[in-house]
């Protein structure tokens, strides 16, 4: 049966604490830490983008695969924050991985959704068998505008699967996905921060979609909320997660093995991807893992993995994503953060 | 002139309405308040509305309106003095009733604000204080209020706890309506830790930004009384104005539209601040509850605060203010308070205000204020 056979993640070390932000704007830090349960975020370096992380998360992924790069048929990367507007972030992935000529690739692009649209097509190509292998990324940079909101919780990070037949280490019981038109978040081209309506991002738009992909996908699969061991929600605040999870009926200890936010940030269609690389490091052969991602928009895909006994093989052959995350990291301070971000640029 | 009374009210729930429209929130309404009165026709209607053309882009709201009630042809008027729309339309309806001119009037008010985000809703009600003297040196109505929350500190040593206590009674009370926006309690610490807006005010002093609309069908007591309807009189009615700048004003902890609106209702009602069961007041901000009760006479000056502390407002006190949950609680989209403020007293007066029911409540009154106080509408109703 076909499933995920290798994942990987990537953390920038780079990291900038929300009372750091929150004094260059004179913000309440205390209102925002205990209202989105938030303490930090990952800052990439000047030097790092969508694709440097998509090929660092990527070559972990590889490493528990245990393929030949050559033989991967499909190449996406889901991301809000591609390098180029023209020019596919796929290509240069492809060609680091030594995956080309012979490869299907391409971009996507769904606000926060984009790294879980990738899984759904690639996995799909798999099981029709078209290809033998197929490699999906969910990465972003994100962008918040200065003194936004947003800038308490938009961060950096990676993630990829790759999803064959053979040597499964999570096998891919059941996709879902649910999708209205709902405009709660968005950037038009040339700008370079996004927009959003505020509380209209909740209810109307992440809470509908998680609770309608959530319930559609146990429907599907005949299951409850008590026959998972795992669950990982999109995490654009540390609030979110846990209050969709009430409403569908999971419990806290569900959510947490997955839950980065608070330490990670918002790392956008990189958030629930690297969520299911930290819980599938904590897993247990048996176990069935439930995702659903959330893109403004708006959408949401959800997978039902569960767990093989090659989970004990693969699970140390690349960086746990916990250490990723608790492991060698460096704090910046706001003029340095300015400066990684392009917030603030050198006179020519 | 003929007396009149308030035959049908309607209301729906307020809050973040964005499944619904400005059309469809007032429609929703308007029809609950005609089944309420059990009446097929009305003879004109009025529209309290402060800024529709800012928050949903659409003006000539009055026509759209009875079109879309399915009324048109009937004479529609829409209303504008700031947050005081409403309860002025209602005035203007009164009056049209009273002179013999119609016999059955609607009277809505409605704002839809959550089409824009923060900082154009800001803009928009700012659009109610003097825009030259105030608004382009950049002060908010939040400002403008904390300047007289200050002053108010400052000149009769009412406390930053007495204020909060507002906010703790009116949410206290809407908790117990069901169509209130924010239904839930808050204590003196929720309010004197919460985010800071301008100081002193923190956030829960701050009435919310809402979407919802308020209608109530009038007629002649007669009528009414031919009808078979409960018959809640409009006994008193005052209209005043002020100097729109706070900076032209002899006293700012003063609010003098207020006072002269309130008198002319006492006038025309026969009746004394002591006479009065329970109140709905324009409680934008805690302070502003403050001030009010002062201009209307309930309290000497600059006592507001010590009767709020001595729980004198609380709805099992003397003064019962703000039983709805005033707009703290409740809610404030601004062209529909003031309607909303009549018929929380057209409940209380009969008898059908539920679990926040203000004991043997006969005489009510309304307060209804335009911006900082530029405008004021007070009516006082009884029961037959």
């Amino acid at each position: 049966m076909e499933g995920i056979i290798g994942y990987g993640a990537y953390i920038p070390r780079n990291r900038i604490k929300v009372e750091e932000i929150a004094k260059v704007w004179g913000a309440d830090a205390p209102s925002y830490k205990r209202g989105l349960m938030l303490e930090e975020k990952s800052v990439p370096s000047p030097d790092q983008d969508t694709i440097t992380m998509s090929v660092e998360a990527s070559k972990s992924a590889l490493k528990r695969a245990k393929i030949d790069p050559a033989e991967i048929g499909a190449v996406y990367v889901g991301s809000e924050s591609h390098p180029y507007a023209v020019k596919p972030s796929g290509t240069v992935l492809a060609e680091a991985l030594g995956a080309t000529p012979e490869v299907h690739t391409a971009d996507f692009e769904f606000a926060c959704k984009a790294g879980t649209e990738g899984m759904f097509v690639a996995l799909s190509l798999v099981k029709a068998g078209e290809v033998k292998y197929g490699l999906a990324v969910g990465a972003d940079t994100s962008q918040g505008a200065p003194g936004d909101a947003l800038e308490y919780s938009a961060a950096a990070g990676a993630a990829a699967f790759i999803f064959g037949k053979e040597n499964v280490v999570a096998k891919a019981i059941k996709t879902y996905s649910y999708m209205t038109d709902t405009p709660d978040f968005w950037r038009r081209e040339y700008q370079y921060y996004p927009q959003h309506g505020g509380r209209f991002t909740g209810e109307p738009a992440y809470f509908k979609h998680i609770v309608g992909a959530g319930r559609g996908i146990m429907e599907k699969a005949g299951m409850k909320p008590a026959d998972f061991k795992y669950v990982i929600f999109h995490q654009p605040n540390g609030k979110f997660p846990f209050r969709v999870g009430k409403m569908l009926g999971f419990e806290k200890a569900q959510i947490e093995p997955g839950w980065l936010v608070n330490r990670l940030g918002n790392t956008y269609s990189g958030s629930s991807p690297m969520g299911l690389t930290a819980t599938l490091d904590v897993s247990q052969p048996g176990d069935m893992i439930l995702i659903v991602s959330y893109g403004s928009g708006a959408g949401s895909d959800a997978f039902i993995f569960e767990v093989t006994e090659r989970i004990d093989e693969v699970r140390d052959l690349a960086p746990r994503t916990r250490d990723l995350l608790d492991k060698n990291k460096k704090y910046l301070e706001y003029g340095e953060y300015a400066k990684f971000r392009h917030k603030i640029r050198k006179a020519d | 002139m003929r007396d009149v009374a308030v035959i049908g009210t309607g209301m729906t729930k307020w809050g973040e309405l964005w499944e619904k429209s400005l059309r469809t929130i007032f429609v929703e309404t308007a029809l609950l308040a005609l089944n309420d009165a059990g009446v097929d026709r009305i003879d004109s209607m009025y529209v309290g509305s402060m800024s529709s053309g800012i928050f949903v882009g659409q003006e000539h709201i009055a026509s759209l309106l009875a079109d879309y009630l399915g009324q048109a042809p009937v004479p529609s008027t829409r209303v504008e003095t700031a947050c005081a729309s409403g309860g002025l339309a209602f005035r203007l309806g009164f009056m049209e009733v009273a002179s013999g001119m119609s016999d059955v009037v609607l009277v809505g008010g409605i704002e839809k604000m959550t089409d824009v985000n923060g900082y154009e809703a800001t803009y928009a009600l700012g659009t109610a204080a003097d825009q030259e003297y105030e608004g382009y040196h950049g002060i908010t109505f939040p400002g403008l209020y904390a300047l007289i929350a200050r002053a108010h500190m400052e000149k009769y040593g009412t406390t930053r706890k007495q204020m909060a206590m507002v906010a703790v009674k009116n949410h206290k009370n809407g908790a117990k309506n069901p169509l209130a926006q924010f239904p839930f309690e808050v204590t003196v610490e929720d309010v004197l830790n919460s985010v800071m807006v301008a100081d002193p005010l923190r956030i829960l002093d701050c009435s919310p930004i809402t979407d919802g609309a308020a209608a109530v069908i009038i007629c002649p007591v007669e009528m009414a009384k031919k009808m078979g309807k409960p018959v809640v009189k409009i006994i008193g009615s005052g209209h005043a104005t002020d100097r729109i700048a706070l900076s032209s004003r002899k006293d700012i902890t003063w609010l003098e539209a207020t006072y002269q609106a309130g008198k002319r209702a006492y006038e025309t009602a026969g009746k004394s601040p002591d006479e009065i069961d329970v109140l709905e007041v324009h409680d934008c901000f805690t302070i502003a509850e403050i001030c009010v009760m002062e201009a209307l006479g309930m309290v000497e000056k600059g006592q507001g605060g010590k009767a709020v502390e001595d729980g004198l407002t609380a709805l099992e006190g003397k003064i019962p203010i703000n039983a709805s949950g005033g707009l703290k609680s409740k809610g404030h989209p601004v062209g529909a308070t003031g309607v909303a403020q009549i018929i929380e007293i057209v409940k209380q007066l009969r008898g059908e205000a539920d679990s926040r029911q203000v004991k043997d409540a006969r005489v009510g009154m309304t307060q209804n204020m335009g911006g900082s106080g530029g405008s004021t509408v007070v009516h006082i109703f009884e029961r037959e």
